[in-house]
């Protein structure tokens, strides 16, 4: 690893200002990282030459003196949900083979008004639908850690398990992820590194695949609570192509970190101590318990009742939302077409060949629940029971600041280890699920580590457009953890 | 509530995704897991409760009813894998 490749977007920000390196050069050797890296399968484009013209630019400018941008320079990686003009965006589907968007996604044109450089397109669950980046088209995705004295390949999660590894691996500085019920924070956990989902409305959706539209929202993954802080405000912003962004105005994330959280009342859900919890789970909430305490919180029990319900009501809505959404792919307007007897048969076919077995899972679950005599049954009764979530958190907040918990149920596990049962999968995602369902902030730290030598996260949670209230928080809860430790750089031999 | 092999042909034909006559019983397994999974939502007392249509307090924007953009015809069907003059080109759908 060059030494380019260690620093947090913090650090290369005041590097680049001090004329220590150019764009150029930092650029180079994350281009570097990622080409030492492609055992582990975290991007299905690089666009080396595409990063390479975006830093000359940056140094360009840097050198007429128009620095003030938030990202100037800095290379990062783009989950390859986000439509990106003229780049193969794919999804990580066999349906959305070649396709070429016309347009780019807000959130990372965004990015790129903010003078970020993109280094390519890192691999995901296919349409975002997995919890260890299992389903994509283009092949699993390793986590670069690996549990002590044992060569078995580690998933990263899912579904931004591209952007986790590579911003793991120290090919990308920051990556950008979607979170829809879970997929930025649970990687982050397994990664090691920060995840953010910020609240539903603050990132625009447009230009991002579209799998559950009420419950996706984009955010940063980065090695550094900072480092997040600085990417979502890069990334944030109201959006009129986007009929659920929020028309407010984006703090100033980086400036909450003020290192104080004396007398803020922190939640405990009682819960989220689920029957059998893993004991090094358990043991890993009581010190961020013990950590945020000491800094002069208030440790507040408080109950969410509802809880155990959001991951089946979830898997409703979400299949539903992406039944309709995915109605689209039918070999007409892009990528894929088989041809048939017929449209029908077209349509058909098609999609039997363009989507996975996952996919089709959760298609044929969406029908099912919003098909005729059916819909009142499952979706409308999931519905009622995410507001009854949703008024669990409200009533919870009436008294509290945020919440801490666990991010994931356990830490990383072996690829092959639990994709044969779809229920087992979805118990991954148990502590994120609820917090996506009522559409707040929620952010993954690295906190501690497992017996077995792998990452294992904390989460936070907060109340809407309250991101900066958890971000504190969580830059404490960063402090006080002072996790330094690298995974070995095994993929690089 | 079950689903038999009938009923998942039925909902594929819905979802028109092609399954193979042999894929039927298992794939009615594999849903009838989920679905069995997510009946325990009936414990759930929502007598009263109004389903979530809006994540976010909030109202849908309005805006004047005008063209404010367009002229990407060219763009639209770039991806297409198949198109004739600025038009999505279909198998013969009418006789």
């Amino acid at each position: 690893m060059s030494e380019l490749t260690k620093l947090t977007i913090a650090g290369a920000r005041d590097g680049l200002a001090k004329g220590d390196f150019t764009s150029v050069e930092l650029t180079e050797a994350h281009l570097k990282s990622m080409d030492a890296g492609q055992t582990l399968n975290a991007f299905i484009t690089q666009t080396p030459e595409k990063a390479l013209t975006a830093a000359a630019k940056s140094d360009e400018r840097r050198a007429s003196g128009d620095n003030a941008r938030l990202m100037e320079g800095i290379p990062v990686a783009v989950k390859d949900l986000f439509c990106t003009k003229d780049t193969l965006t794919t999804a990580a589907s066999h349906i959305l083979d070649g396709f070429t968007p016309r347009y780019e996604s807000t959130v990372s044109q965004n990015l790129w008004d903010q003078g970020a450089v993109m280094l390519g397109k890192t691999n995901l669950d296919e349409f975002a639908m997995g919890s260890s980046n299992e389903t994509s088209y283009h092949g699993n995705v390793i986590n670069p850690w690996r549990r002590n004295g044992d060569d078995t390949a580690i998933v990263p999660g899912g579904s931004s398990g591209g952007s986790a590894s590579a911003v793991a691996a120290h090919m990308a500085m920051a990556a950008t992820g979607t979170d829809t019920g879970g997929s930025i924070r649970q990687p982050a956990s397994f990664a090691g590194i920060v995840g953010m989902k910020p609240t539903y409305g603050r990132c625009s959706r447009w230009g991002v695949v579209a799998f559950a539209s009420s419950l996706d929202q984009a955010g940063p993954m980065t090695r550094s609570v900072q480092d997040a802080a600085i990417m979502l405000e890069a990334m944030a912003g109201f959006d009129a192509k986007d009929s659920t962004s929020v028309d407010m105005a984006v703090p100033r994330f980086e400036q909450a970190l003020s290192g104080d959280i004396r007398g803020l009342k922190i939640g405990i859900p009682q819960e989220y101590r689920i029957d059998g919890l893993n004991a090094e789970i358990a043991a890993l909430w009581d010190q961020g318990i013990v950590w945020l305490k000491e800094a002069g919180a208030e440790i507040v029990d408080i109950s969410l009742p509802h809880t155990k319900y959001a991951l089946p009501a979830y898997y409703i809505i979400a299949p539903a939302e992406a039944s309709s959404n995915l109605a689209r792919y039918d070999g007409v307007r892009y990528g894929l077409r088989v041809e048939g007897d017929g449209l029908d048969d077209m349509y058909a076919r098609t999609r039997a060949k363009g989507f996975g077995a996952e996919v089709k899972r959760r298609l044929l679950i969406g029908t099912y629940v919003l098909s005729a005599g059916y819909y009142d049954a499952y979706y409308l009764k999931a519905q009622k029971v995410r507001t009854r979530i949703a008024d669990d958190f409200k009533q919870a907040f009436g008294k509290i600041d945020c919440i801490l918990t666990p991010t994931a149920p356990s830490a990383a596990f072996g690829a092959g280890e639990k994709s044969g049962d779809p229920l087992e999968m979805y118990l991954n995602d148990v502590f994120t699920v609820p917090a996506s369902l009522a559409g707040l902030p929620g952010i993954s730290v690295p906190a501690g580590m497992s017996e077995t030598g792998l990452p294992l996260g904390l989460q936070l949670l907060g109340k809407p457009f309250d991101e900066e209230t958890i971000i504190r928080t969580a830059g404490v809860l960063e402090q006080a953890a002072n996790m330094t430790i690298q995974p070995t750089e095994w993929w690089r031999s | 509530m079950s689903l038999d092999k009938t009923t998942v042909a039925k909902v594929a034909n819905l979802a028109r995704i092609r399954i193979e006559e042999k894929d039927l019983d298992s794939l009615a397994n594999e849903l009838n897991n989920i679905l069995g999974w997510v009946e325990q939502l009936g414990e759930v007392d929502t007598d009263g409760v109004a389903p979530m249509t809006s994540v976010a307090d909030m109202q849908l924007r309005w805006r004047e009813d005008k063209v404010s953009d367009g002229g990407y015809g060219e763009d639209i069907v770039a991806n297409a894998p198949t198109s004739e003059d600025g038009f999505f080109a279909v198998p013969k759908v009418i006789e």
